[in-house]
């Protein structure tokens, strides 16, 4: 047994409306420079859908993930090693631009500087790659709420698969939102497909990473990842991906993504799993036995043995307690209402979701019954074939039943708690009919709705109590050094980095998680300006004042 | 003239080349890429890009069997001047025809399709230059000085690459390039002042042809780098407390 600790996070699909912030809060966190307008390393796609890039999820065409070869080993769906590098001079599966959308800002000027003329000036749309006017066709989020689906929905990758069934007529249909960041595989295909090896997990927490020194600009990361969640930078000639926000889960605090969702859907949690059966486990023959291959990978944070190998494995005692908190852990393995996307890639993906009930309680609110009576409930379930299926293609390679268990641990959950809500009895058997006692449905209650933002994101620090050294300030790099020297001899964003000021994080955790007002007692006369919000006038910001005033 | 041209000019621009390349990397790890223009545009390149790269291996490859192994050797094993000459010419023709032809697709593509010409430096335009001309010259080489023999027989196995070799030797002997063909010694020119360019350009991608994928395992771990936890390693003398 060899224990590992991965950082991964749960999105509860129910509670999505589709605001975007979580997309719009990554972006201004990570990608608003030029070269990453296209790059959403968090984006929210209406289901049944495209998705982005369009139609990513059809392997067929992509050939991103694992596939097993004849003998039943682990192989890259893109070819092996040699083919890899045969194509490296133009990569037969990297899709263009336009099946992400080509980015594009207004020629707003004209609105200010046009002469007086008959008719009111427009800002044209200018495109930011070819800096030439353009027509507008396509973007992250064109059928956002299936708009248009009736062109384009039948296109869905995933609804092909159950297409003789659904008539794409308004009324009948069904939609939800998936959230999606990096999955931060257990068994990432990109970091694989990577020639230069620049793409790594960390052992610490199993976050993926590209290494932006050692990367080349090979592109096939990009093909490699069946999510299509790897980005090449056009400016700079390197891939960038969503980096699970480390800096911050470094310090304890929740991914950019999670700290602003309006519906505190995510869960951000750790996971020990045994890294020795990680490989055997995607190779599981059966597409429908990945789910169950995966989980059982996950080792119990409570059991003696798995808390003193992690031990032996120089897990920190605060991490492993951290395990046994997390809610990730109680969603996946505990209440078993969270699945994973896609596990027929074999990526053994970490950002896992707990698929929606709406659709089936749309239905039959629409028809007039009780849409929280657990006879309704369940024999909706039982029969809206079509919303059930396509969840079971997203999330356990097409096979129903995980998928109708889930839902009617929800429906379920419901059902009991609507009871409660009304100062009836509770029905025991209504926790009964799917296999939960009422404590356990009452827990699962608490953490799907009214759990706080400690319990939401259980996440230890990382083992940087050396929190002083990690200031660059106090130990080197004087403020002369950021954006000194010639930069962008050779295109841009060449020369030496600007560093990822840390102590800027941990400034801000500081700030977010105590009373006071920035600018901690401890720093002296040092203030940050980056982090100071405006409020009160931190100390050290003015002299002190003299004795008498 | 023919000590500058061909010993003190060869060895500059090999100075430059190789301390070039030392602070290039140290200065730059981050600009260090292959600045590939797929994303802008794929229907030209998908041709153009493999014609042009495997062509050039072929070149790369030609050129040291070519420079590097003395006729003797060659002599040695049994393998007659008739021989070289055809599988040299044969071979030197196909991957020539190649490079060259993907060098057009490429170039025409780097003019025509807008955002791949605004994403052209002006080291891009310089080097292309250089490069173009070091493959035109060698082309004409072999075409004119090997099949046609316009301006007589030139054996190059006994002229350029004996220079070449006393080049690398460090003992130098410029008059056997002197009296080289005008052609080769265009071509000798050129190229060097490519390799003093080379650096300085999205050439220094040949550097990072990725064999090592073919031995190293599928997912690389690696811990966090305590010693460096911010984006400078720590000076020498600088301790971590705790």
């Amino acid at each position: 047994m060899r224990v590992m600790a991965q950082m991964a996070m749960v999105m509860n699909l129910d509670k999505c409306i589709g605001c975007h912030t979580c997309s719009v809060t990554c972006k201004q966190a990570w990608t608003n420079r030029s070269g990453t307008e296209y790059i959403w390393f968090n984006n929210v796609e209406t289901r049944p859908g495209l998705g982005y890039p369009r139609t990513y999820e059809d392997q067929e065409k992509w050939k991103g993930g694992w596939e097993l070869n004849k003998r039943g080993r682990m192989k890259l769906k893109g070819g092996g090693r040699f083919k890899n590098l045969m194509t490296i001079f133009s990569n037969p599966k990297l899709p263009s631009i336009g099946e992400y959308y080509e980015p594009w800002t207004y020629d707003y000027s004209t609105l200010t500087d046009a002469p007086a003329q008959e008719h009111t000036p427009v800002a044209r749309p200018k495109s930011l790659i070819s800096g030439k006017n353009m027509k507008i066709e396509w973007s992250a989020n064109w059928d956002d709420d299936l708009g248009g689906s009736t062109e384009t929905a039948h296109r869905d990758p995933m609804l092909a698969k159950i297409a003789e069934k659904v008539k794409f007529e308004f009324e009948q249909t069904f939609m939800f939102y998936l959230p999606r960041i990096c999955e931060h595989c257990l068994n990432p295909s990109c970091a694989a497909s990577c020639p230069s090896g620049a793409i790594y997990k960390r052992e610490e927490d199993g976050i993926v990473l590209v290494d932006q020194d050692k990367c080349r600009g090979w592109r096939k990361c990009v093909s490699g990842c069946p999510y299509k969640k790897i980005y090449f930078n056009h400016r700079t000639g390197k891939a960038e991906k969503c980096t699970f926000c480390f800096p911050r889960i470094e310090v304890g605090l929740p991914t950019v993504c999670a700290e602003t969702c309006v519906g505190r859907l995510r869960y951000i949690g750790l996971m020990l799993y045994d890294a020795d059966k990680v490989l055997e486990a995607a190779s599981t023959e059966d597409d429908h036995g990945l789910y169950e291959a995966q989980r059982e990978v996950f080792l119990d944070p409570f059991d003696p043995e798995v808390m003193r190998e992690a031990e032996k494995a120089g897990i920190a005692r605060d991490w492993i307690d951290a395990a046994q908190r997390s809610p990730i852990y109680a969603l996946i393995n505990t209440y078993k209402v969270a699945l994973p996307l896609h596990p027929e890639y074999r990526t053994m993906p970490m950002v896992w979701y707990i698929p929606p009930l709406s659709p089936v309680i749309d239905v039959v609110r629409d028809t007039g019954e009780d849409a929280e009576d657990k006879g309704n409930l369940f024999a909706a379930i039982d029969a809206l074939r079509i919303p059930v299926e396509y969840l079971a293609e997203l999330f356990t390679a097409g096979e129903v039943e995980p998928v109708d268990a889930v839902l009617k641990k929800l429906a379920a959950m419901r059902c009991y708690m609507r009871d409660i809500n009304m100062g009836r009895d509770p029905d025991a058997s209504i926790p009964a009919a799917v296999g939960m006692t009422e404590e356990e449905m009452y827990d699962m209650y608490r953490l799907l709705a009214i759990a706080k933002y400690d319990e939401r994101y259980v996440i230890p620090p990382a083992h940087a109590e050396q929190a002083h050294s990690l200031e660059e300030l106090s130990t080197e790099c004087s403020v002369s050094d950021y954006g000194g020297g010639q930069q962008d001899l050779f295109g841009e964003g060449s020369g030496t980095p600007t560093p990822i000021a840390v102590e800027n994080f941990q400034m801000l955790q500081d700030r977010q998680t105590s009373d006071s007002l920035a600018g901690p007692e401890n720093k002296g006369a040092r203030v940050n300006l980056l982090n100071w919000d405006g409020k009160g006038s931190p100390p050290g910001m003015f002299p002190p004042k003299g004795p008498d005033s | 003239m023919n000590l500058l041209l061909f010993v003190v000019f060869p060895y500059v621009c090999i100075t430059v080349f190789v301390v070039g390349h030392l602070w290039r990397y140290r200065y730059d790890k981050f600009g260090w890429t292959t600045r590939s223009s797929q994303l802008y545009e794929n229907r030209l390149l998908r041709i153009g890009s493999p014609l042009f790269h495997f062509g050039m291996l072929g070149v790369i490859g030609g050129h040291i069997f070519g420079l590097l192994i003395p006729q003797s050797w060659t002599d040695a094993v049994g393998i007659s001047e008739q021989m070289y000459h055809v599988a040299a010419v044969g071979g030197g023709l196909l991957a020539g025809v190649m490079t060259v032809v993907g060098m057009v697709i490429l170039i025409y593509r780097r003019r025509t399709v807008g955002p791949v010409f605004s994403a052209t430096t002006v080291m891009d335009k310089v080097m292309y230059a250089f490069l173009a001309a070091a493959i035109v010259l060698g082309m004409w080489n072999t075409i004119a000085g090997s099949i046609l023999t316009l301006g007589g027989e030139y054996n190059y196995r006994e002229g350029v690459s004996v220079w070449y070799r006393s080049f690398l030797a460090f003992q130098p002997d410029a008059d056997l390039m002197g009296e080289a063909p005008l052609g080769f010694q265009l071509h000798a020119l050129v190229a060097f002042a490519l390799f003093a360019l080379w650096p300085f350009t999205r050439l220094v991608h040949v550097f990072s042809a990725p064999l090592g994928y073919l031995t190293r395992p599928y997912i690389v771990y690696r811990s966090r780098d305590d010693t460096r936890l911010g984006s400078h390693r720590p000076r020498r003398g600088w301790d971590r407390v705790g």
